[in-house]
Parts: structure tokens; C-alpha cells; sequence
């Protein structure tokens, strides 16, 4: 049961309050009628899907019901920060850290 | 290779089992072979075996960055079945369920297959018009699936719950006879055993870090902890770690990993004589041979390499396991794990070849891949030996996603309403 | 023994152990009544008895005794009731304390305890070698399922499960504190203590029934001037006395989850005779701390030589722990075999209780300090340099050979009752190792120690390789302040703790790996009692190239049983790593995985069964519908009417009734289950513009619209009627299942693709009851309740919502149609739902009208050929296939799913259509589900061009009628198609979706 701490009501709350809904940043074009296919499939079905930091969308949906943002390590799935939805993408913390955190097992 | 029989027993237990090789060697790598396989799984090792032996290719290497059968094939409730509703799907793992039915004797290594049955409780009517939906296609698919009314899901399964007044009562169930598990290890090993036989290389411990270009853009090989590695043909097939190994290659992928967890009970005198799994409900559960209660359900929410999940996960599926079968309320969980299920939009399989020459991707197999793997396998080689799919992997494509022919089989099962 | 002179069995000396000897309980062993004292485990009691046979082994059914006095134990495995129902087995004898009418049973053996006939395959063992089940079984083919499986599946397992559905009930709580302290020893209490005196929040827990850990049997501590154990005791109650701290006994730390998240099992009731009904049996704390101290000690090593696994042989702490708790000689003759100092206490205690030590094999060239002078002043023989070259005693130890090391032969044969082992101590990381901390290979004390943290926890004690108990308790009492101290806390103060240390000075923690290796390669060397895994097992596993430890344990199965290698673990890896002949950190070590011992489902499960396993949703009107005959179906988390038989009629007739009767009457149907959404704002619609298919703008305040919903990807996600109140108020309907994700959808794309538009969403599902009313007679059924509303056609034409009063309380009042009949849906706010029911079927009743149910509402619904999405559509559908392109807006700029729709594979003319399907027999009724073909020749694996989704017997069309989508389906109008069922194929004409009323005359008929 993660904790995540929700930047609307600034408190730290069970994972079961929340819905995780996916990679975060992933920008809806405003001529969605005029996307490729190749575009279309970019927006809609490929994913970065990274081992390490990742920068992912959150609903605290039996809560106060906003989308968040996080970035949270997928490996020690510790988050590094949580922030509002809409704001802009935050630059990594410290990169020598997340290295050290992405060293796990299996392939 | 040792031929192992009842006899070979015999004469090692005369003489104190010394007389045993190993399975498979640990080579040195060369320098280069003609195919490359990512990941020593179940499907990768299968994938070796079956380019060797029938394609005649025998340089061949599986690179594995821990230990062989490490991944999910060693971590899964080892489910078989193939009572899927679309013609791919059913094509691709009734393939596999023909190959389950002679592993052991194929490979000469007791996998264990046991057709137990797998039971499908249906719970509303949606479910049941769903089930039989699947029935319906399946028997005009030559797939064995019937359906039992509640009484001969009990009979079937006696410890089943099947009260009118549980909160949601079996009004039936889908049954495939021939369905049912193996022995996961057995598989990894019999495979490994049986390519390294034939002069694959399994190259354990070993990290790939790095996918290699040449300046037309195709596959030359691959960078591991161990050096560079040279390859004409790479085969990727390394389940939650796919997106990280094609991002090598410049390739993003469809994909996204979760941990999913599973659990035992304490070994107990038989009492379960097949597999159960209800989707409405939400979990499954089968006996091993053992004696075990081996039991699962769905994903943690969140995308994870960790091979952890929470504990409100293994609650759930608890509470749907005694809800269904109150008598094991007294049985105790003895021992559970995660692994990284990687999941594909449709949440059907990638068999298939990539923009990169030389390069090839089998992944996407979710919650559901044991039952499929020599099917996966023996189609995978065969792509890899044509550069061009098997008639049964030919829809497991990744152009799917761009052209919208999708193999939804999650969305056939739909909703509620 | 009946007959004997003490009370609580022959083997309980006088003055010794700390239970009551008046304290009596009586229980039962395999159908023998005996008696122990309270406070007794089995183990203990049986002990006392004289009984050290309690079970048999997983594959060889080896006689076996306990081997432990904890939570470690392979071997001493039982079935344990207190009546039919309340039934365990796999019950660790070392653990399952006593109470009178307890019945335990020994398991896994046939027909009795003493008499196995499962023991041949000990005479068969040369050929059960480590895996051998994979190279053999082989042939015929189809043996395995239906010969060697079945056999192989009766032979393994241990106890029996329960047959009966468990009775007793489980709690749940959830806990923070600022410092979760597990192990409620010395380290474990003087943490506890420094940080609940510092003001901290506390918890501390323990396995045990009493605080103390290894104090139950080190009797060479002295605390603050009293023994330890007793000190141990009075700090627990001082503990549990204070405000900020929780004190649990019998409790288990078995998880140690992300985010300093720790599971506790708490048995409540198990240990006593007459549990209060109202108790639980267990229950489950889910505690998150901010600090974790892991105080939680170590467990000691059995040693590997040819029958070690004799009743009679055990831990030598356990033998401590018998002798010095529960004042109970394991034998009267007892040798020693060690590679440990802690061994030589166990003999000087047990000397000092009047048992016979026969004599001290060590395996060392000598043990620490003092120990060999002192154990040879005492008149024990000590043999340096030795080892136990066999046993002897089929249902009990009776005699040892010993032989010099590396020496061969026979050996000297020395009798014996009991024999206690000592290899050392495994310092118990489970849980640091579950909370992701990576353990470090210690190569002097030759043991895994707690590396890198990976959470907020500290480890303390013997768990942390602190063996000195001054450097522990000071270790200890940091740890407490510091994690107070963390926490915010601001008081000081260090609480008072001052040892006094009598045993032997040097290294009587001793722990290192030997005598786990070389053991002699004749006769059998336990590593995992439990599952029968020997030293030669593992060694033949590395010959056949398992060399990764994963591998070693899978192929062995060594530490896989219920113990989940406690003893075994070390031992196996270190006879790996020994054959390998490389050092043990290289080798690695297997992963610790949750639980620390077995958790029964029960307690995981809690509350959640029956009823709560998931709140059903009922809706206002649903005691009215009980209570006019109503047969529920769940539909989603709902319970929906599903028809009203009266008495006497069937399914299929109550149906046909109630659909000839909406047709010919009216009928009144609850529809509040529909999901309901209430979009607010001045760009309202506009975004509903962006949600649907549909363009809104034109819709005028006071009408409705079916509305289409996709996804990205151009399938349907949902449909309903929206409702426009005012120019910039919607009220939009769902699918009952739909509702909560289409909300979040919704709010998906306001709040993080569309937040400049100015709109407010809110769930309004319950706070309208909806009352449907249908039929030619609607209008004259709700006319005279109605207040304030114009309901005649041209007022209030087809499609059309307006406000105002019904029986006197607020509605919205929909004139829509799901039938084709004339039809409203009448909302009024959930708690006036039943009132107003009431009132309009008192009417209806009298005017002949029927309440009818989802069954009748899909069959009418059908006759008109109106789709249900989840049933007539899966989520692979497009709104052309459903034929519904004209509610997709041609001109709009945007909407979610314009993109998807576009794609090749969407846009293909052979794709599945809507369509209807008569059977040429009309009788027959299609199978929902059934498979359609064009060839009905075809050869198995047919061509399948589609499937019936929706199919009825349709009362007002006399006849069957049906839905389907297939291939390429607006063009095959008229054909001929075939459905095959097993038992025949049944021939269907395509035709369009209509049945009933094609020219939609009705709705205002």
C-alpha cells in the first residue's frame, strides 16, 4: 500500500484513495482530427514505460477527486515528489541517485 | 543427452546419483552467433530450442541477466488453457495446448502438464451470455469448452460455493477439460536442458545493456556485461523488461509493466481437483501437486519493476477466494511474490518482427503467458528463422496499434451494463 | 502419565520452568488424554509426557520430534481442533499453546503415527533423489494424469484441509505510530522502552505469549538486579501501562510492505479454552510507522550428520527452552553435537537439572573461553574434533557413533535418550530483507547481517550480529531515542538498564557455518527436515548445473516448506557453495518473501465475506419491489428487479406478461440504477460537445438527446440521454455499470485536457430515484400527480425534460422511451422515491398496468432495436457498426475519438454490423452468444462471421427475434445465414434491427 501525498490537500494518503491513470505529460494534440495514424498511435498506445523515475498521472478519486502528477521510481516505487496537474514537467532530482535506485534484478 | 526413464533412475541410485551431467553448461560467449535470444524464460529458452531443431540453426545463444527461468515463467499459478474467444488467440494457444500434451515426452523432461480442467464461474448474466459466447466460438474453432450448470460446477469442484445467497452466486460455469497446469520450472529447465543438448549457448548472468546498430540500421548484435556480443537475427523476449531493452533499439513500445502477485497456502492432503477462476469474483486457484493452494488474481494498479505489490492486492484476492470456498478461511498463506507482467493495449501478445532488420519482439503476455509458452516459442522461431511470421502469429503484430486491428480480447469480454 | 506422581507429565522436574503446577489442563494426542500444565505448548506438554514422536516427515514419512521450542519448527507439524469446524492442520506443536479439550492429531502418516506404511519410501529413498519426478513418469503418456499424478498427489500434503465452513470471525485494525518496534526481547523491550520514554507513539510486538525472547531460555542475564526474563516481564506491563504505547503478544510481524507498512497477525483466542463468541480469532493490524526497529533476534542451526532427524534430537535452545520455561527434561541422557558456544550453556543448565550429559561432541578444535575446561570440571566427556557418524532408535535417538573428523568406520557408540544440536544462529533478516534492505555476507562471524536500509528502520540485537547483551542494550536504548527523536518527540530521558552478565565470556553467540559441510556421504544428512531434502541432495543438484541458489531450492525444494527454511536456508546454501567451491556471498541468497510464518486466510480476509465481501447497492425503490415480488439479478455492484412472477408463473411467462402488458397498458420499471451526471457551467456544452459524438449546441433547453460516448480509440464507451434543463445545464444518463468511469473520464479530460473550460461535474446517481412509466397509458397513470407541468403531446412532445412537482415533491420529468411506447421517467430526489411510487402504483394497479423488470425491459427494448452497449456492443464496436453514424457529428472540429474513428481498420466495409436475425422457425430461440456462419458445411475450424448478441421470445411479435453483428451486415439484408449448435444448425434471415412498430407510431400512440 503506497502513500501518496496529494498536492491539493497536502496530506499523505493510503494508495486505496487513489487511481493511478498512467504516464503523465503525454500532450492530446488540438488537431486530434488531422493525426496520423503513426501520430495517433504515438498519443495513444506507445509508452515510455521506464525502470527508474517516471513521471506518471494520479486521481485522488475518494478523495478530493483531482489528477495529480508524480514522479515515482519504479523500481523501489518510492516517490520523489508529487505536484499539480497542469504544471510543468519537473527536472529529475538527482540522477546519480537514480541510477543507484534502478540497479535490480531479473531481465 | 542422457536419456532420462525410470531406468536411468534405477542404475544412478545404485551408485549414489554420481553418474548425473548437468542439465546445461555455463559457455564462455563467442564472439558472435547467428541468433541472439533476450531472456532464458520458458519462451526464449523454447524459442532456441525449437530454431534449432527445426531450422537448423544451432549458433545460437540465450542471454539471461540473472538466472534461467528467473522471470515470470518461475513466478506464475501455471494456468493452461486455450478456450479464448477470437480465431488468433484461439489459433495461437491451441497451438501451445497441442505442444503442453507431449512436452514431457518431447523434451524427455516431465513437465507435469496435468489436464485438470479449468472452470470458469459465471456470476451474472452478463457473464453467462459472455461465456457462452466464447462456448459458441470455440466449438466451431474445434476448442473444447462446455458448460456446466451450477450443480455440475460443485460436482466438479466440490469445495465450491454455490449458495443462492452469496452475495454473487455461480450461475454456471465455462469448463475446458483439457485445460489445466505444469510444472513451471520443469519447463525453463526441460527446454534449457534440451537446447544446450543441442549446442545452445545459455549465458546466464549476464545483462544485456545495449542493442547494436549497423550503419543501415540493422542488428548487429548486442552489449552485455560481458562484452559485446555479435548476432545476424536478435530475439527479445524478456516479459516485463521489453520496454527497457527496445528502448536499446530506439523502439517504444505498446507496453506498460505492473506487478502482479500470487501466493501459496500451506501444503495440504488433496482436496481441489482443478483450476477455478472467476473474473466477476476476481481470483484463481488451483492444487499442486505438492499440495499447495496455488492462488492469484489481477495486477496492483500502478506500472512497477519491482517485483512487490501491496498487501490490500492479496486481501482481495482472499477475500474472493473464501467467499467462493468457505472452507479455507482456516488455511494459512505460506508464501507470496510479485513479478512484472508487461501489457499490450489490447492485452493480446507481440510475436512479431520490428522496424529494425534482424530484430524481433515477443512480449505483451500480461497475466497470461505460461500456457502459451511453447506455441510462443515454436511460432517466435519460426519467425525468426523466416524473417516472416508463422500463419498463426501473423495478426500478433505491432503495426495493430497504428492500423486499429486490434485482437481486443478484453474488450470482447466487455462490461456490465 | 496417569499414575505418575507430578502433575503435567513424568518428564517435569520440581522447582524448575516458570508454569503453576496446580495449574492442570487436559487434552488429547492422537486420541490419548494427557495432561500438561498451563502455559504449555504441545511440544512442551507432549515432551513432559514422554512422548518425543509428534510427526512424520513430507516425502521419505521419517518419524520425526520437534527439532525447535519456536516458531522455526520443520517438524513437529499437527492437526489441532477444538470441535469440527474449528479445525487446523499444519499446527507447529512448538507454538500451539494447550487448553483444556484441545485435540490435536498427528498427520501425513497411515494407519497410525508409530506405524506408516507411507515409511516404505524411506527404503525406497536411493531412488526419490532431488528431482527425480523430472526424469521419470514419462511413460505412457497419458499415465501421468490418470496414474503416477494421483499417487504422487495422495502422498504429498501434510494434514488434511478443513471440510467445513469456518465459523469463527476475524478483526482488522489499522495503526501509525512513530515507532513500530517488532521482537519483544532484551534489544527488542529496552528500545521500546528508551523511545516510549521520550514520549513516543510505540507499538511493540512479539510471537510469544510473553515478552522475553531469547530471556525464556538465557538464564546468564540478569537485568537491574532480577533475572532477565522477569525484568522482561515487569517492563512489559510498565509498557503496556503507559498512554503512548500498545503492548502485542502472540503477535507476528509476517509483512513488511512499502512505505514502512507492516503487517501484524495477532491470534487472539487459539490459546484459550472457552473463547467469548464475541472475540476474533485472529486479527490483522496494518500498521504504518514512522520508524521500524527489526529487534528480532536469531534462530539457531541444526547440524548435518547422518540421522539427524531422530526423535530426541533438537535445537539445543530448545532443550533450554523446555527445561528453563516450562521445567520439562527433554531425556535423562543427553549428548551434545556442536559447532557453537550457546550448545555448553544448554548442557551446564541441563547437568545442573540433573540430566546425564553423556557427553560434549564437538566439532571445533575447541570451543571459546573457558567452555571445554569448565564442561570437563564438571565431569563432562568433551570430544574435540568429532563428529556423529550415525544414529540410532526407530521412534527415538537411543544411540550415537561418533568418529573423529574425517575419520571413517563406525565409530564409538554412546547411548543416548535425547541429543541436542547447535550450529550457530542465523541472525533473522526476514523482514529487513522484505523491506528491500540489502543484506551483507559478515565473513568473520561467517553470517548475513543488515546491510543497506532500504525504508526507515534500524536493526537491533542479535538480528543485527550484536551479541554482547551491554553492547545490545546500549545498541538498543539508541535506537528507542533516536527514533523518538525522529519522530519529533522532545522529551529525554534514558530509561535504567544494567546487565549483569554470568555465561562464558567469549563468543557465546557464536555463529559460522561449520559443521554444515563435509558430512559423511552414507546414510541420510537433513538440511530441510520438512521436505526430506539431504546434504547429498543439494550436492547432486550443483552436479546437475543448478547453480544459482533459486535453482538449488527449486530443484531441491530445500527451505520451500512450511517453515520456509528457518534452519535449512544456511545450511543449503552453504554445502552449495562448498560443491560449487565458491564463497558463499557469491552464490547469493534466495529472497525473502512475506509471510514471516504462515498467516491464515481468514485474518487477510477479515470482515470482507458474505454480504460485505461487496456492498450491494439497492435502490429506493427496492423494498417496494420485494415486496411486490421482485426477483433480483446483480448487475454491476446493483440488485436490479429482474421480473415479478406471481404465483405460480415461470421466468419465461412473468416476462411475456409484463411485456404484453407495457404494450397493451403500461408498466412501471425502476430505472434509478441508470447513471446520472450532472454538467453545470457556461461552457457545458461545449464540453459535452468534446465528450460525445453528438453536437449539443442547438439542443434547446427543455429537450433531449441520445448521446454517444467513445473512447480515443473510436469504439463506444457508453450512451444515454442527456437532458438539457437550461442553457447551461445538463443532465446526462449513463449505463448503470458506466457510471463511476464515465465520471472519471469525464473528469479526466476537464480537469487536465480542457480545464479552461468553465464546467462542473457532479455524480447525481443517488440522489434521483427514476421511476420509469410506460405503455399507451403512461400519460393517464402519472396525469393527476403531476403539478405545474404541461404534459400533453405538444407541450411536451417525445424527447423533451421539464421541472416542476409530482405527488407534491420536486421532479425532473423526462417524456423519453426506452420501450417505443409513450413513455416518462420520472426523477424525484431517493429519500421520496418509495412515497411516490406508492402513489403511481396504486393507480396503475387499478388501470391493469404491470411492474415490469430488466428482462421484459431488454425484450421491448429489442423489439424496437434499440442497442444496449456491453451487450449489443463490446468495446471493439464503432457507432457505424452499431448503426449509429448519424449520431456522430459530421462537422465538428474535435471530440474524443475523432482521431481513432479514422483509422484504416475502423473504416473497412466488412466490418461487423448490427443487425436483426429471424429465425425461419419462429419458435426457436436463439442462444445469446450463438456463432453465425454463411457455410454450414464448413469444416471444423468454421468460418465465424459474427455472433448473436441479444435474442428473445417476443410476446408481441409472436414469435423469436434477435440482434447480432455480422460481417459486413447492412449488406446481406434478406440472406440466409446459419447458426450451428451442437446438436443442429439453425437457419436465421438477416434483417434490419426493428421488430416491433417500424414506423415508431406509438411513441405518441
Amino acid at each position: 500500500m503506497l502513500l501518496i501525498r496529494c498536492p491539493y490537500c497536502d496530506e499523505s494518503r493510503p494508495e486505496i484513495e487513489f487511481r493511478h491513470a498512467g504516464e503523465a505529460h503525454i500532450v492530446r494534440s488540438d488537431k486530434m482530427a488531422d493525426l496520423t495514424p503513426d501520430e495517433f498511435e504515438r498519443y495513444f498506445f506507445l509508452r515510455d514505460n521506464r525502470k527508474g523515475d517516471v513521471y506518471e498521472r494520479w486521481r485522488h478519486i475518494h478523495g478530493c477527486g483531482r489528477f495529480l502528477n508524480a514522479v515515482r521510481n519504479t523500481v523501489t516505487d518510492r516517490f520523489l515528489m508529487t505536484y499539480k496537474a497542469g504544471e510543468p514537467r519537473p527536472a529529475l532530482p538527482d540522477p546519480q541517485a537514480q541510477a543507484a535506485a534502478t540497479e535490480g534484478n531479473g531481465q | 543427452m542422457r536419456k532420462y526413464s525410470i531406468f536411468a533412475i534405477a542404475r544412478e541410485a545404485m551408485r549414489g546419483h554420481k553418474g548425473w551431467d548437468r542439465q546445461w553448461s555455463s559457455p564462455e560467449p563467442r564472439s558472435s552467433y547467428d541468433v541472439v535470444i533476450v531472456g532464458a524464460g520458458g519462451h526464449g529458452l523454447g524459442t532456441a530450442y525449437y530454431l534449432a531443431k527445426e531450422h537448423g540453426i544451432k549458433n545460437i545463444a540465450v542471454i539471461e541477466k540473472g538466472w534461467l527461468g528467473g522471470g515470470n515463467t518461475g513466478r506464475n499459478t501455471t494456468i493452461i488453457r486455450s478456450n479464448y474467444l477470437y480465431d488468433e488467440s484461439a489459433g495461437l494457444y491451441n497451438h501451445a495446448l497441442n505442444l503442453w500434451e507431449n512436452l514431457s515426452q518431447e523434451l524427455n523432461y516431465n513437465v507435469m502438464y496435468s489436464a485438470r480442467g479449468v472452470m470458469m464461474l459465471q456470476h451474472n448474466v452478463h457473464d453467462v451470455q459472455s461465456a457462452k459466447r466464447h462456448i459458441h466460438a470455440n466449438r466451431l474453432n474445434g476448442i473444447d469448452n462446455e458448460w456446466l450448470e451450477p450443480d455440475a460446477a460443485k460436482a466438479f469442484c466440490p469445495p465450491l460455493n454455490i449458495s443462492s445467497s452469496a452475495r454473487y452466486p455461480v450461475m454456471g460455469a465455462a469448463l475446458q477439460r483439457r485445460g489445466g497446469v505444469a510444472r513451471h520450472d520443469a519447463v525453463a529447465w526441460g527446454y534449457a536442458r534440451a537446447a544446450a543438448d543441442m549446442g545452445v549457448h545459455i549465458i546466464q548472468n549476464c545483462e544485456v545493456t545495449g542493442i547494436r546498430r549497423g550503419a543501415n540500421g540493422d542488428v548487429t548484435g548486442v552489449d552485455t556485461a560481458r562484452g559485446f556480443i555479435g548476432a545476424k537475427k536478435v530475439g527479445v523476449v524478456a516479459a516485463g523488461h521489453t520496454s527497457v531493452l527496445m528502448d536499446m533499439a530506439g523502439i517504444r513500445m505498446p507496453l506498460e509493466s505492473f506487478p502482479l502477485q500470487a501466493l501459496v497456502s500451506e501444503p495440504v492432503k488433496p482436496i481441489f481437483p482443478c483450476v477455478v477462476m472467476s473474473n466477476t469474483v476476481h481470483a484463481y486457484i488451483s492444487q499442486s501437486d505438492k499440495g499447495e493452494l496455488v492462488i492469484g488474481a489481477g495486477t496492483d494498479q500502478y506500472t512497477s519493476y519491482s517485483q512487490t505489490g501491496g498487501l490490500h492486492i492479496i486481501q482481495h484476492t482472499l477475500d474472493a477466494i473464501c467467499e467462493m470456498f468457505p472452507i479455507f478461511s482456516r488455511m494459512k498463506m505460506l508464501r507470496s511474490w510479485g513479478g512484472i507482467v508487461d501489457v499490450t493495449p489490447d492485452r493480446s501478445p507481440i510475436l512479431a518482427k520490428t522496424p529494425v532488420k534482424g530484430l524481433y519482439v515477443n512480449c505483451g503476455w500480461g497475466t497470461g503467458g505460461f500456457k502459451a509458452t511453447p506455441g510462443s516459442a515454436h511460432v517466435f522461431a519460426h519467425t525468426i528463422a523466416n524473417d516472416a511470421p508463422h500463419k498463426i502469429n501473423e495478426g500478433f503484430t505491432l503495426e495493430r496499434f497504428r492500423t486499429g486491428r486490434l485482437i481486443d480480447e478484453a474488450a470482447a469480454a466487455a462490461v456490465a451494463h | 502419565m496417569s499414575g505418575n506422581a507430578y502433575q503435567g507429565g513424568a518428564n517435569r522436574l520440581p522447582g524448575k520452568g516458570r508454569l503453576t503446577p496446580a495449574k492442570t489442563v487436559r487434552f488429547s494426542f492422537d486420541g490419548r488424554i494427557l495432561t500438561g500444565l498451563e502455559g504449555d505448548t504441545l511440544a512442551s506438554a507432549l515432551i513432559a509426557n514422554g512422548i518425543h514422536l509428534m510427526g512424520r516427515s513430507f516425502k521419505y514419512h521419517r518419524p520425526r520430534g520437534v527439532l525447535s521450542a519456536g516458531a522455526e519448527e520443520p517438524n513437529a507439524l499437527m492437526q489441532v481442533s477444538r470441535d469440527s469446524a474449528r479445525y487446523q492442520p499444519n499446527v507447529r506443536a512448538s507454538v500451539q499453546e494447550i487448553f483444556d479439550g484441545l485435540r490435536a492429531s498427528s498427520q501425513n502418516r497411515y494407519p497410525s503415527l508409530a506405524c506408516d506404511v507411507g515409511a516404505v519410501n524411506d527404503a525406497l529413498s536411493p531412488l526419490f533423489s532431488a528431482g527425480f519426478y523430472y526424469k521419470t513418469f514419462m511413460w505412457p503418456r497419458t499415465a501421468w494424469n490418470k496414474l503416477y499424478e494421483p499417487v504422487i498427489r495422495r502422498a504429498a500434503g501434510l494434514g488434511e484441509s478443513p471440510k467445513e465452513a469456518d465459523p469463527d470471525h476475524y478483526a482488522q485494525r489499522y495503526a501509525h505510530c512513530d515507532v513500530l518496534v517488532v521482537g519483544g526481547g532484551l534489544a527488542g523491550l529496552s528500545a521500546a522502552l528508551a523511545a516510549a520514554e521520550s514520549g513516543a507513539s510505540v507499538i511493540i510486538c512479539d510471537e510469544q505469549p510473553e515478552m522475553g525472547g531469547a530471556l525464556h531460555f538465557d538464564t546468564s542475564i540478569a537485568v537491574n538486579g532480577e533475572t532477565g526474563f522477569d525484568w522482561a516481564q515487569k517492563t512489559a506491563a510498565r509498557l503496556a501501562f503507559m498512554d503512548n504505547v500498545r503492548v502485542l503478544t502472540r503477535t507476528t510481524a509476517f509483512g513488511y510492505y512499502a512505505q514502512n507498512f507492516v503487517g501484524l497477525t495477532e491470534r487472539v483466542t487459539d490459546h484459550l479454552a472457552l473463547p467469548s463468541p464475541d472475540q476474533p480469532r485472529e486479527r490483522l493490524w496494518q500498521v504504518r510507522a514512522k520508524r521500524v526497529v527489526l529487534a528480532t533476534g536469531a534462530i539457531e542451526r541444526h547440524m548435518v550428520f547422518p540421522g539427524n532427524d531422530r526423535p530426541g534430537i533438537m535445537l539445543a535452545s530448545a532443550a533450554r527452552i523446555f527445561l528453563n520455561h516450562y521445567g520439562v527434561a527433554i531425556g535423562a541422557k543427553v549428548a551434545v553435537y556442536t559447532a557453537c558456544d550457546s550448545a555448553y550453556e544448554a548442557a551446564f543448565d541441563l547437568q545442573d537439572a540433573g540430566v546425564r550429559i553423556p557427553v560434549i561432541v564437538e566439532a571445533r578444535d575447541r570451543p571459546g573461553g573457558t567452555l571445554l575446561e569448565e564442561a570437563r570440571t564438571r565431569g563432562i566427556e568433551v570430544l574435540t574434533r568429532h563428529a556423529i557418524a550415525s544414529t540410532k532408535g526407530r521412534l527415538r535417538v537411543s544411540s550415537i557413533a561418533v568418529v573423529p573428523a574425517g575419520a571413517s568406520g563406525k565409530g564409538r557408540d554412546i547411548e543416548v535418550d535425547a541429543l541436542i544440536i547447535s550450529a550457530g544462529w542465523t541472525p533473522s533478516v526476514h523482514l529487513f530483507s522484505q523491506s528491500r534492505g540489502k543484506v551483507a555476507w559478515d565473513a568473520e562471524s561467517g553470517r548475513f547481517l543488515p546491510g543497506v536500509n532500504a525504508q526507515d528502520c534500524v536493526s537491533i540485537g542479535a538480528c543485527a550480529g550484536t551479541d554482547d547483551p551491554v553492547a545490545l542494550v546500549e545498541q538498543a536504548v539508541e535506537a528507542g531515542l533516536d527514533a523518538a527523536n525522529g519522530a519529533g518527540s522532545e522529551m529525554s530521558g534514558r530509561p535504567v538498564i544494567d546487565i549483569d552478565h554470568e555465561g562464558s565470556d567469549a563468543g557465546s553467540w557464536s555463529a559460522g557455518l561449520v559443521g554444515a559441510v563435509g558430512a559423511p556421504e552414507s546414510g541420510k544428512a537433513f538440511v530441510d527436515f520438512q521436505n526430506d531434502v539431504t546434504a547429498k541432495d543439494i550436492r547432486l543438484a550443483v552436479r546437475e548445473g543448478m547453480h544459482s541458489i533459486e535453482h538449488v531450492k527449486r530443484f531441491t525444494t530445500n527451505g520451500m516448506a512450511t517453515d520456509q527454511g528457518k534452519t535449512s536456508n544456511m545450511h543449503g546454501l552453504a554445502i552449495a557453495a562448498e560443491t560449487l567451491g565458491k564463497p558463499i556471498p557469491q552464490v547469493g541468497l534466495t529472497t525473502f518473501r512475506a509471510p514471516y510464518t504462515p498467516v491464515t486466510f481468514g485474518t487477510i480476509v477479515g470482515q470482507s465475506r458474505g454480504v460485505l465481501f461487496d456492498p450491494a447497492r439497492k435502490t429506493p425503490l427496492h423494498a417496494c419491489l420485494e415486496t411486490n415480488g421482485a426477483v433480483f439479478e446483480d448487475v454491476g455492484q446493483w440488485k436490479r428487479a429482474w421480473y415479478f412472477p406471481r404465483a405460480g408463473e415461470t421466468m419465461h411467462a412473468a416476462v411475456s406478461r409484463e411485456c404484453r402488458t407495457v404494450r397493451e397498458v403500461a408498466g412501471l420499471f425502476d430505472a434509478s440504477t441508470l447513471g446520472k451526471i450532472e454538467v453545470v457551467g457556461p461552457d457545458a456544452a461545449a464540453f459535452l460537445n468534446l465528450l460525445y459524438t453528438n453536437a449539443w449546441d442547438k439542443l434547446e433547453p427543455g429537450r433531449c438527446k441520445y448521446g454517444i460516448m467513445l473512447r480515443e480509440d473510436g469504439f463506444i464507451y457508453d450512451d444515454g440521454v442527456v437532458g438539457r434543463l437550461a442553457a447551461d445545464r445538463f443532465h446526462v444518463t449513463t449505463t448503470t455499470g458506466g457510471a463511476p468511469r464515465v465520471l472519471h473520464h469525464m473528469e479526466d479530460y476537464l480537469q487536465t485536457e480542457f480545464p479552461h473550460l468553465d464546467v462542473w461535474l457532479t455524480s447525481i446517481t443517488e440522489q434521483w430515484a427514476v421511476i420509469a412509466v410506460q405503455g399507451p397509458q403512461a400519460r393517464d397513470i402519472i396525469a393527476p400527480f403531476v403539478d405545474g407541468i404541461d404534459i400533453s403531446d405538444d407541450a411536451m412532445p417525445h424527447m423533451s425534460v421539464r421541472e416542476g412537482k409530482i405527488c407534491g415533491v420536486p421532479t425532473r420529468l423526462f417524456r423519453m422511451s426506452f420501450t417505443g411506447e409513450r413513455g416518462f421517467e420520472i426523477n424525484v430526489p431517493a429519500d421520496y422515491g418509495q412515497s411516490v411510487f406508492e402513489a403511481l402504483w396504486e393507480r396503475a394497479e387499478a388501470m391493469d398496468a404491470c411492474l415490469y423488470g430488466t428482462e421484459a425491459m431488454h425484450v421491448l427494448r429489442a423489439e424496437k432495436g434499440y442497442i444496449i452497449v456491453g451487450q449489443d456492443t463490446d468495446g471493439t464496436v464503432t457507432p457505424d457498426d452499431a448503426g449509429l453514424s448519424w449520431a456522430v457529428a459530421k462537422k465538428k472540429p474535435d471530440f474524443v475519438g475523432i482521431a481513432g474513428l479514422k483509422r484504416a481498420d475502423l473504416q473497412r466495409p466488412d466490418r461487423k454490423q448490427l443487425v436483426g436475425l429471424k429465425t425461419k422457425d419462429p419458435t426457436l430461440v436463439l442462444e445469446e452468444g450463438a456463432q453465425i456462419v454463411a457455410d454450414p458445411n464448413e469444416k471444423i475450424p468454421m468460418t465465424m462471421i459474427g455472433h448473436v448478441t441479444s435474442s428473445y421470445w417476443s410476446e408481441n411479435c409472436g414469435r423469436s427475434i434477435a440482434m447480432a453483428v455480422v460481417a459486413g451486415g447492412r449488406s446481406r439484408m434478406g440472406e440466409t445465414l446459419y447458426v450451428p449448435m451442437p446438436d443442429r444448425t439453425i437457419e436465421v434471415e438477416v434483417t434490419d434491427t426493428v421488430f416491433f412498430d417500424k414506423q415508431g407510431e406509438r411513441l405518441n400512440g
